[in-house]
């Protein structure tokens, strides 16, 4: 077994530690939008289809790499946005709709 | 710049991407910390999107320029869908991400088939076909709640044997590969084995589940991604993994408690199928239905109101009819809450949203637990476009599909009312006691047409 996959499996439980820990006090009204932000987080993936697509390897890599890169980056966009129009929806009383 | 400094300029940008993506998720804590949580994420995304552009290595970057174009001309209008159809939006980009998560473990598999470790194969095999399940199985969840596909669940005779089989041939395919690197012919059937289980286990599972359907396929997706994260020795997918993982996790853990039911039950179940003949003895009794002018009369004497939102208030796009009477009624000094239940709306939370979007405070949108604890002391309890989750037969009658499931217990009110378009039972198929209460008045008509009618008598009192 590889030293290298104890540390990832490492980082795996401690991040998954933390995840459980502040994803436990996300309020219950923003349910919708945390799926849609860890979602967008999650488009992270695009760092490495960058890579693969970049690294002028083989012509599947770069083929693979760029479907990649777009199917994770619409999601970092499309994910930031609506979270963040969501977001915007959610005001207290008293305030005025702007 | 030397690699070596190249390198820990990258790994240092992971790091604080990282450190970003934690305090995103924190800050989603409250509605008031939130947008900074967006914020946060966004700096963390583009930090670490800029330091790989920078330095791993790059040669060409014109695929790259054309991948992140694409991406970014179909991110756009999918930031922009209406609120209703977050759900399918939510699934669809549950799929694109396992889908890029599949291709590059795909390509890494390519990259040098013949110096993989067995460890290796059995890493990319297991993200592999975790990714690619979570592609087709999201795409049909997609389909569903687009109404592309059928939302009933659909089955037949061995279904859960055949799902079975595909994935245990998905697995042995795996296993053969790490035994005998050699036969590189298996590792596309394995994908393709992979895709169609995907299908297979998404395709019988009915509209209803949906809330908890795309829950689990989230963390798949997060899954997925973190396996690809060992794959590459790339600790941030690792994290940002974790996190998405965790998050799909918790919330089908909270979607399956407000259901009542098990994960495995969601899975292989084919939620509606059960219920077929539990609507046979609902004939002879009787129902008492009411006009807008007596329910505007009665809401006016009310004191504390709790309204019961269900998906089908967003169907018949009457949340901002909604919000008129919200309106009306607190000007006259009246407390009206809303009671959401965890799964009302297609998706976790999505009924706040909807709620959110018509300009009603978040503090008046109230979870299940505390709407229960004031019912005893209140007046009306409003139901528009919810049905299961309204049905007291979850806590009295043992023999009911949906016993045991945690319900609003509107029958606690004094008055119930409940605007619906006929007697028909709701999306499982339900009859629900509720409807033959003494206390419970039938509004029947279109929750949007209703609701504006209620407004409109109750403005025409006020001004006298």
């Amino acid at each position: 077994m590889p030293a290298d996959f104890i540390v990832s499996l490492y980082v795996f439980v401690l991040a998954g530690f933390v995840g459980f820990g502040i994803i436990q006090r996300v309020s219950r009204l923003l349910h919708t939008p945390l799926m849609s932000l860890t979602n967008a987080l999650d488009a992270v993936v695009v760092v490495a289809a960058m890579i693969i697509a970049g690294r002028k390897e083989t012509e599947l890599a770069v083929i693979l790499g760029t479907i990649a890169v777009a199917a994770s980056f619409s999601n970092a966009v499309g994910g930031f946005i609506i979270t963040e129009r969501m977001l915007r929806m959610f005001k207290l009383g008293g305030t005025k709709k702007s | 710049m030397s690699p070596n400094a190249a390198h820990i300029i990258t790994e240092f940008a992971y790091l604080a991407a990282s450190i970003l993506f934690i305090f995103s998720l924190k800050w989603l804590s409250s509605p008031e910390t939130a947008r900074r949580g967006v914020r946060a994420g966004e700096i963390g995304m583009v930090i670490a999107i800029l330091a790989t552009l920078a330095a791993t290595g790059i040669i060409e970057y014109k695929w790259i320029l054309i991948g992140l174009a694409i991406g970014g001309a179909v991110g756009v209008p999918l930031g922009f869908v209406k609120t209703t159809a977050v759900p399918q939006r939510t699934a669809l980009s549950h799929s694109f991400g396992a889908l890029a998560a599949s291709l590059i473990g795909i390509s890494e598999y390519y990259a040098n088939p013949a110096h993989l470790t067995k460890f290796d194969v059995v890493e990319i095999s297991l993200e592999v076909i975790i990714g690619s399940l979570t592609f087709t199985g999201s795409l049909i969840a997609a389909g569903k709640l687009q109404e592309i596909l059928p939302q009933r669940p659909i089955t037949y005779k061995g279904q859960n044997i055949v799902s079975l089989a595909v994935l245990s041939s998905a697995v042995i395919l795996g296993i053969t590969l790490m035994f005998r690197p050699g036969l590189t012919v298996l590792f596309p059937i394995m994908v393709g084995v992979s895709l169609l289980f995907g299908v297979l286990l998404v395709t019988p599972i009915g509209g209803a589940d949906m809330p908890t359907v795309i829950s689990l396929l989230n963390s798949y997706a997060g899954l997925a991604d973190a396996l690809l994260g060992f794959v590459l020795g790339s600790k941030v997918l690792i994290i940002a993994g974790a996190l998405d993982g965790s998050s799909g996790f918790i919330l089908s853990v909270i979607m399956c408690k407000a259901m009542n039911r098990s994960f495995t039950n969601v899975l292989f179940g084919a939620f509606g199928q059960v219920q077929a003949g539990a609507g046979a003895a609902a004939e002879e009794r009787t129902v008492r239905s009411a006009t807008p002018e007596d329910a505007a009369d009665i809401l006016k004497a009310a004191s504390n109101i709790v309204i019961v939102p269900g998906y089908g208030m967003a169907v018949a796009q009457a949340q901002h009819k909604v919000r008129e009477l919200y309106d009306i009624l607190t000007k006259q000094g009246i407390n009206v809450t809303f009671g959401v239940h965890p799964v009302a709306g297609r998706m976790p939370g999505h009924m706040n949203v909807l709620l959110a979007e018509a300009d009603i405070p978040y503090d008046k949108l109230l979870d299940m637990d505390q709407v229960n604890s004031d019912m005893p002391q209140t007046d009306v309890a409003l139901i528009i476009g919810a049905n299961d989750v309204t049905n007291p037969a979850a806590r009295t009658d043992s023999s009911s599909p949906i016993y045991g499931m945690p319900i609003i217990d509107v029958d606690k009110a004094r008055t119930v009312m409940v605007i619906k378009r006929s007697l028909n039972p709701g999306f499982a198929g339900i009859d629900n006691p509720l409807y033959y209460l003494d206390k419970t008045l039938m509004l029947f008509g279109d929750a949007k047409s209703f609701v504006g009618e209620i407004v409109r008598e109750l403005q025409g009192g006020h001004q006298l």
